[in-house]
C-alpha cells in the first residue's frame, strides 16, 4: 500500500472525503427552514392571469417579525417550535411573481403564497416532496385543515412552471460537468500520459512552439465539447422537453468561457509531471470537490451558509449557475457577463502560468 | 571557409545528477559531413552527452556550440538544422506510418511529398498504411530515422538507433545511414555500445566510460595501422579492464 499511494487514496481517503462532503449537505438538520414567497399586493403588472392580489395584512396578524430588504419588500420570520418533530423557521418574503418563479427554479423557495377572499392560496409543484411538506407545515401554523386526498381543494394551485423539474435543474449542470471532465481528463491526463510515455520528448526535436501544441489540444477539445454538449441537449430536448429560455449568445459565451477556464486549469495541472499517478491525483483533487460542491446533482444551498460564498466562486459553479440561468431563467448576455469574464480570466491566467513552466519531458 | 568550421563543438562539459557525475570534462569537435560514433557501455554518459548536444539537458559547466551558435536564443534555428532519434523510440500508436511522417513534416512546414521521400529512403513505402502499433522493432527504428531525416538536417543525432534489434534489422539501418553518407553532407553523431556498428559506420570513434573520453580517433588510430589490437572490445578491455558489452 505504501508503494501504491493511489490505492491508499482511493481506497481509504477518498470514501471518507466523499462521506464528509455529502454528509455536510444531507445530514438532517435539527431546525428546518421553509422559504415562502408572498405575492405583494402592489404587483399588479407582473401578475399572471390565474393569480389574485394579496392584501399584505395577512402575515402581521401572525405576530411574525417584519424586516425590509434593500428593495423595501417585507420579510417575515416565524419560528414554530416542536420538540418531537423538530423546529421550523418560516421565512416569508414579499416579492413579485417574476422573482418568485426565478427563485423557485433555482431551488431557493419551497412554495408561493397568495390570497383569495381572505384565504391563503398555495402555489407549489405537487410532485416535489419538500414543497408538499412546506404546505402541510404551513397549514398547521395557520391553524387550517390540510388537503384531504380525494376531496376538491381550491387552496392548492399546482405550479407546473417549465424549469422547475429536477431534469431542468440537472441538464445544464451535466453540460457544465461534461466540459470540465472532458478538459481535465482529455487535456490534462492526455499531456501527462504522453509525457510519461516519452511521446512529448520527441517534440523537443521539432521547431513547434509549446503554445501551438497546447492551443491545438485545446481547440480539438473545444470541438469535441461542442459536439458532446449539443448531443446531450438534443437528447434532453427530445426525451424531456428541455428548452433554452434565454439568449443563445449568452449560452455560447458561457460555453466558450467555461472551456477556456477548464482548459487553462488543465494546462496548469499537467505542465510538469510525467507521473500518471500524481497526475491522476492532481486532477481528482480539482475535479472531485467541484463535482460534489458545485450544485450539479443537488443545490449547493444544502451546504452550510458559511461555505456558500466560496462554492459560488468555483469555476464549475459559475458555469453551472450561468447555464441554468440561460436555460431556465431566460438570462441574457448582461446577466452572464460577470461569470463569463471571471472564467475567461481564470483560464487565461492558468494557461499563461502553465505555458511558462511547461516541460516537454 | 565556413565549411571547415566544426558543426558541433563541445568544450569541457560537465553534468551531474545528484551524486552521479554523468559527464566529466568532455571536449569534442565534429566536422561537416563527418560520421562520429560515441562508443561505450551502459552508464558511460553517452546519452547525457548527446542530450546536452541536442539541447534537452543543460550542462552544469562548459560550452556547447552547434553550427557556431549556443542553444539559448537560437532554438528555433537550430531545431531546423538537427535531426534526432532518441533512445526510446515512442510514437502515437493509433497513427499510421504516413500520418506520423506527415504530422512531423508539418512541424517543419514540409508537405506530404517530403514524407513520401523519406518513406522511400527508409524502405517504409509498403508500410505506409500500417498503424505504428503494428510495426516491428526494426520498422519502428526506421520510422524514427525517417522522422529524423524529414528536415534534411545538417546534423543527425542518433542515440543507440539499433539497440534491441536483430542483426538483419540492424544491417538495414546501417544501409540507410551509409546511403545517407554517400548522398549528403549531413554530419552524424551516433551513440552505441556495439563496436561493430561504430566500426562499420563511423570514420571517427570516441570511446567513453564513466563520463570521460578514454580514447578517440579513426579506426586505424584506435586499433593501430597493423591492427595490433583486433577489435575495439580488446581496446576497451585494455583501457578499463572490462568488456564493452559487460
Amino acid at each position: 500500500m505504501i508503494r501504491e499511494p493511489g490505492v491508499l487514496f482511493w481506497g481509504i481517503v477518498f470514501p471518507i472525503l466523499m462521506s464528509l462532503g455529502l454528509g455536510l449537505a444531507f445530514t438532517k438538520k435539527k431546525d428546518v427552514i421553509v422559504s415562502i414567497a408572498v405575492i405583494g399586493k402592489e404587483d399588479k403588472q407582473a401578475m399572471k392571469k390565474d393569480t389574485l392580489s394579496f392584501t399584505g395584512d395577512f402575515l402581521p396578524h401572525m405576530q411574525a417579525e417584519p424586516t425590509r430588504d434593500k428593495d423595501g419588500n417585507r420579510t417575515f420570520t416565524l419560528f414554530a417550535p416542536d420538540e418531537k418533530l423538530g423546529n421550523t423557521t418560516f421565512i416569508f418574503r414579499e416579492m413579485n411573481w417574476n422573482k418568485a418563479l426565478v427563485l423557485l427554479k433555482r431551488g431557493n423557495l419551497n412554495l408561493v403564497l397568495d390570497e383569495d377572499k381572505g384565504k391563503p392560496v398555495y402555489h407549489f409543484d405537487p410532485v416535489n416532496p419538500e414543497a408538499q411538506l412546506a404546505y402541510l407545515k404551513l397549514t398547521r401554523v395557520f391553524g387550517m385543515k390540510a388537503h384531504e386526498p380525494g376531496k376538491e381543494n381550491q387552496e392548492i394551485k399546482p405550479l407546473m412552471v417549465q424549469g422547475t423539474r429536477y431534469i431542468d435543474f440537472l441538464v445544464p449542470g451535466l453540460i457544465a460537468m461534461g466540459i470540465m471532465m472532458s478538459c481535465m481528463w482529455g487535456i490534462s491526463y492526455g499531456i501527462i500520459e504522453k509525457r510519461n510515455r516519452k511521446l512529448l520528448r520527441r517534440m523537443i526535436a521539432t521547431p513547434i512552439k509549446k503554445s501551438y501544441f497546447l492551443v491545438s489540444l485545446i481547440t480539438v477539445r473545444f470541438v469535441m465539447n461542442l459536439t458532446e454538449g449539443g448531443l446531450l441537449f438534443l437528447f434532453s430536448w427530445m426525451a424531456f422537453g428541455i428548452s433554452i429560455q434565454g439568449s443563445i449568445m449568452a449560452l455560447l459565451a458561457l460555453f466558450i468561457a467555461g472551456n477556456i477556464a477548464f482548459a487553462g486549469l488543465s494546462i496548469l495541472i499537467s505542465c510538469h509531471t510525467s507521473n500518471t499517478e500524481i497526475g491522476n491525483g492532481l486532477i481528482n483533487l480539482v475535479v472531485m470537490p467541484m463535482m460534489v460542491l458545485s450544485g450539479i446533482f443537488f443545490s449547493y444551498h444544502n451546504f452550510p451558509e458559511w461555505s456558500i460564498p466560496f462554492i459560488r466562486k468555483l469555476p464549475l459553479t459559475m458555469m453551472a449557475d450561468g447555464l441554468r440561468s440561460v436555460f431556465i431563467e431566460g438570462a441574457g448576455m448582461m446577466d452572464v457577463a460577470m461569470p463569463v469574464l471571471v472564467m475567461t480570466m481564470t483560464g487565461i491566467i492558468c494557461f499563461s502560468v502553465g505555458l511558462k513552466i511547461f516541460k516537454w519531458h | 571557409m565556413t565549411n571547415h568550421l566544426p558543426v558541433i563543438e563541445v568544450k569541457n562539459v560537465f553534468k551531474s545528477f545528484k551524486t552521479v557525475h554523468a559527464v566529466r570534462g568532455v571536449s569534442l569537435s565534429i566536422k561537416p559531413g563527418q560520421f562520429v560514433g560515441i562508443l561505450g557501455p551502459n552508464g558511460a554518459g553517452k546519452t547525457t552527452l548527446v542530450e546536452m548536444i541536442e539541447g534537452i539537458q543543460k550542462p552544469d559547466r562548459g560550452d556547447i556550440r552547434i553550427l557556431g551558435k549556443i542553444w539559448k536564443g537560437n532554438e528555433n534555428y537550430l531545431r531546423r538544422m538537427i535531426g534526432l532519434s532518441l533512445q526510446e523510440t515512442q510514437f502515437i500508436d493509433k497513427l499510421r506510418v504516413s500520418e506520423t511522417l506527415i504530422l512531423f513534416a508539418s512541424f517543419f512546414q514540409l508537405g506530404k511529398d517530403r514524407a513520401e521521400e523519406v518513406m522511400t529512403l527508409t524502405g517504409l513505402k509498403e508500410k505506409h498504411k500500417a498503424y505504428v502499433v503494428n510495426l516491428s522493432g526494426g520498422q519502428r527504428q526506421r520510422l524514427a530515422l525517417a522522422i529524423a531525416l524529414l528536415n534534411n538536417p545538417r546534423i543527425m543525432l542518433l542515440d543507440e538507433p539499433t539497440t534491441g534489434l536483430d542483426p538483419n534489422a540492424r544491417r538495414e539501418i546501417w544501409a540507410i545511414l551509409q546511403k545517407l553518407k554517400e548522398q549528403s553532407q549531413t554530419s552524424l553523431v551516433l551513440t552505441t555500445h556495439y563496436m561493430e556498428e561504430a566500426a562499420q559506420l563511423c570514420e571517427y570513434i570516441i570511446i567513453m566510460d564513466q563520463g570521460v573520453i578514454l580514447r578517440e580517433g579513426s579506426l586505424d588510430d584506435l586499433l593501430g595501422r597493423d591492427r595490433e589490437r583486433k577489435t575495439l572490445d580488446e581496446l576497451f578491455i585494455e583501457l578499463t579492464g572490462r568488456q564493452l558489452d559487460a
